[in-house]
């Protein structure tokens, strides 16, 4: 007997029982519709969490300046003041696997545009800065080299404070007060968003030069960073130890003694992030294949009742000439039918979840192929495994006893 | 195994009668039932030739039920042979079985066992669906079987839309369907009133008049009377084996039948 006759006969089988039939796909649609939702949600959350580590600035470092003891009083990252401006220079001129760096020291301030005032980040830094973490400008440039030089009164400005200061005014060329000394805006960086591992704002900022804060804002001559970009996403491990062995050795630290400085590279911080976004769609997709597995022995339990339902059937399938062949086939593929037409809807409404997780929770939501290619296939497999065992039985019947059977 | 089965002419038997369509040769059947052995057929030989019209009567638990199942290919004899056509029926193994009882064997229930909320239609064509024949043709088939037991207009209806009597005419039309040589029918008037069971002979009558050979399992004698022989059985045993005298012809007797108002 050809497979269409039986694929024929067992949709005639399941149309007769509409009800049934589509109470046994829900199962298997609810099941499909939850891996695929499930791991498009983890999957969103992990390209998510991959932008907002690029958004950082790719393959950086970051040096602070250490901690120090202060009679048993621990001061935190920051405290020390060893770190300078020739530190940096060292660290660009003797580690190869350093591409730039950028020196920083930073405070608070308000900042005054005509009527306007806003407490913002002044961070004093040099033009490298924006090329380290990859920051483009949306309006006019970079201070420049020469500005460092002279301690010029000139600075860049943040989205949100441009939003807050200037409104619909174009900025560039506008002088601010910072602490009653003008400032003249040079250019307004493009939106970067909140951070992911820190979880601030970064567009609340305004930079300048590195010597201007310095010198004539908080009177430190420290740094209280360095932002380190390497060759590439490999070397930053490799620069991680040049930093650390140029800066022990320039801060005269014995072996074994405590580093004054901290590196933190974030290669790290990203791996990590992935690793946890990862093990996020892993944890959604198990437990939304539960549901499949549930779906599954759902289609077991209806195909048994089914079986002894219709025992009466087989014994009148076998008596017209049906082979036990038949009656196996016609039930798995009964099974696999329900499965499949479950798995194709379950396709659908996955996707309709995921679109509606996207409009409505304003989650990032990656729909993959793989998902849906894994689903059909894993639905079709377990029509076929929970449907045998069924089939098995109604071929197995005796056809003098099923014909008998009430 | 197709080669040994030829495929048989339909209805229309060529009457020459000269080789029998059943042989069957001292069968004996037992069923272990635990410590007991129940002994339902105790040595039967029988022969019945193309074109016969044989009745199995006998009270229940005298055998004719495990002799139909056997005959019907349903079953196997413990011991003894079975020829079905030349074919030695009790060496084959189950899927020849089913071959055999798809082409060769038309089967009618008391309880027509036709499938619910299936079509008259669809459960005429359901022989057809098992024997490699075309769509096309098996619908084909399907409606003249319909037609030869004059249901040609309820194609489409449900077997809860029909009387009994029309049921088992939507059965026997199923049992003929791929043109078998022999129709079993296994008291196919147990369930029916007497008016409509006489109907059903009519139908049997004829296709009988065609060439057709048609056993008919029933413990009525009313019934069994309009056969043209009669085996009786009784405790695993043929007693009894004569032709039916004075055979009465259904139409005729239909004429002088009542119709029952409800």
């Amino acid at each position: 007997m050809d497979l269409m006759a039986i694929i024929r006969i067992a949709m005639r089988a399941l149309a007769r029982n509409k009800l049934r039939s589509i109470l046994t796909m829900l199962g298997i649609i609810i099941g499909v519709g939850a891996v695929i939702a499930m791991v498009s949600v983890g999957q969103g959350a992990q390209q998510q969490a991959q932008q907002q580590i690029a958004a950082m600035g790719s393959n950086m470092l970051y040096v602070s300046s250490g901690t120090v003891n202060r009679n048993g009083m621990r001061m935190g990252w920051g405290a020390t003041k060893t770190l300078v401006m020739e530190d940096m220079d060292a660290i660009k001129k003797e580690c190869p696997a350093v591409r730039d760096a950028a020196p920083g020291s930073q405070t608070t301030a308000q900042v005054v545009f005509g009527s306007d005032n806003w407490a913002t980040n002044i961070i004093g830094t040099s033009p490298q800065y924006f090329d380290v973490r990859t920051w483009p400008f949306a309006e006019g440039t970079s201070f420049t080299q020469d500005d460092v030089t002279t301690a010029a009164n000139v600075a860049v400005i943040g989205e949100t404070v441009r939003k807050n200061l200037f409104g619909a005014t174009e900025p560039v060329g506008e002088t601010i007060n910072i602490n009653n000394i003008p400032f003249q805006v040079t250019g307004v960086l493009s939106m970067k968003g909140t951070s992911g591992g820190f979880g601030q704002d970064q567009d609340d900022v305004i930079l300048i030069p590195i010597t201007t804060l310095q010198k004539k804002i908080t009177g430190q001559d420290w740094l209280r960073w360095i932002m380190v970009s390497a060759i590439s996403r490999q070397a930053s491990y490799a620069a991680q130890e040049q930093i650390t062995a140029v800066l022990r050795d320039r801060h005269r630290i014995r072996p074994g003694e405590d580093d004054d400085f901290f590196v933190r590279n974030l290669a790290d911080i990203a791996q990590l992030a992935d690793q946890n976004a990862q093990l996020f769609t892993i944890l959604l997709g198990s437990i939304a294949s539960i549901s499949l597995i549930v779906g599954g022995i759902g289609i077991m339990n209806i195909m048994l009742v089914s079986v002894t339902e219709r025992t009466r059937e087989i014994g009148i399938r076998m008596a017209i000439g049906a082979t036990e062949g038949d009656v196996q086939q016609q039930f798995l593929i009964e099974a696999i039918v329900l499965s499949l037409a479950g798995g194709a809807i379950g396709i659908f409404s996955g996707l309709a979840a995921s679109y509606l997780i996207t409009h409505t929770l304003h989650w990032p939501v990656l729909v993959s192929p793989a998902a849906i290619i894994a689903a059909v296939i894993f639905s079709m497999a377990v029509g076929i495994f929970f449907g045998f065992y069924p089939a098995r039985k109604a071929a197995r019947l005796d056809p003098i006893e099923a014909l008998r059977y009430e | 195994m197709t080669a040994t089965i030829s495929q048989t002419a339909p209805i229309s038997h060529s009457s020459s009668g000269e080789r029998a369509v059943i042989l069957v040769e001292d069968v004996h059947k037992y069923y272990d039932l635990g410590e007991t052995r129940v002994h339902a057929l105790r040595g039967v030989s029988a022969s019945i030739e193309r074109g016969e019209f044989v009745s199995i009567m006998g009270a229940s638990g005298g055998g004719k039920s495990t002799f139909m199942n056997i005959l019907g290919c349903l079953d196997k004899p413990t011991s003894g042979r079975y020829i079905l056509e030349g074919t030695e029926v009790s060496k084959l193994d189950k899927k020849e079985l089913a071959l055999i009882r798809n082409r060769k064997i038309g089967f009618v229930f008391q309880g027509f066992n036709l499938l619910a909320r299936t079509t008259a239609q669809e459960n005429v064509e359901l022989p057809t669906l098992y024997a490699q024949v075309s769509r096309d043709e098996g619908r084909k088939r399907a409606h003249e079987s319909l037609e030869l037991v004059g249901l040609g207009d309820r194609t489409h209806h449900y077997p809860s839309q029909l009387s009994g009597g029309q049921q088992q005419r939507v059965a026997i039309a199923r049992a003929l369907v791929n043109r078998p040589s022999i129709l079993l029918a296994d008291e196919p008037t147990g369930n029916l009133d007497s008016r409509t069971a006489v109907e059903i002979m009519d139908i049997f009558q004829k296709l009988n008049d065609k060439g057709l050979t048609i056993i008919l399992v029933t413990h009525e004698p009313d019934v069994a009377q309009f056969a043209k022989r009669s085996l009786f059985f009784r405790d695993g045993k043929i007693r009894k084996d004569e032709a039916v005298l004075n055979r009465p012809v259904a139409s005729e007797v239909l004429k002088n039948m009542p119709i029952l108002e409800d």
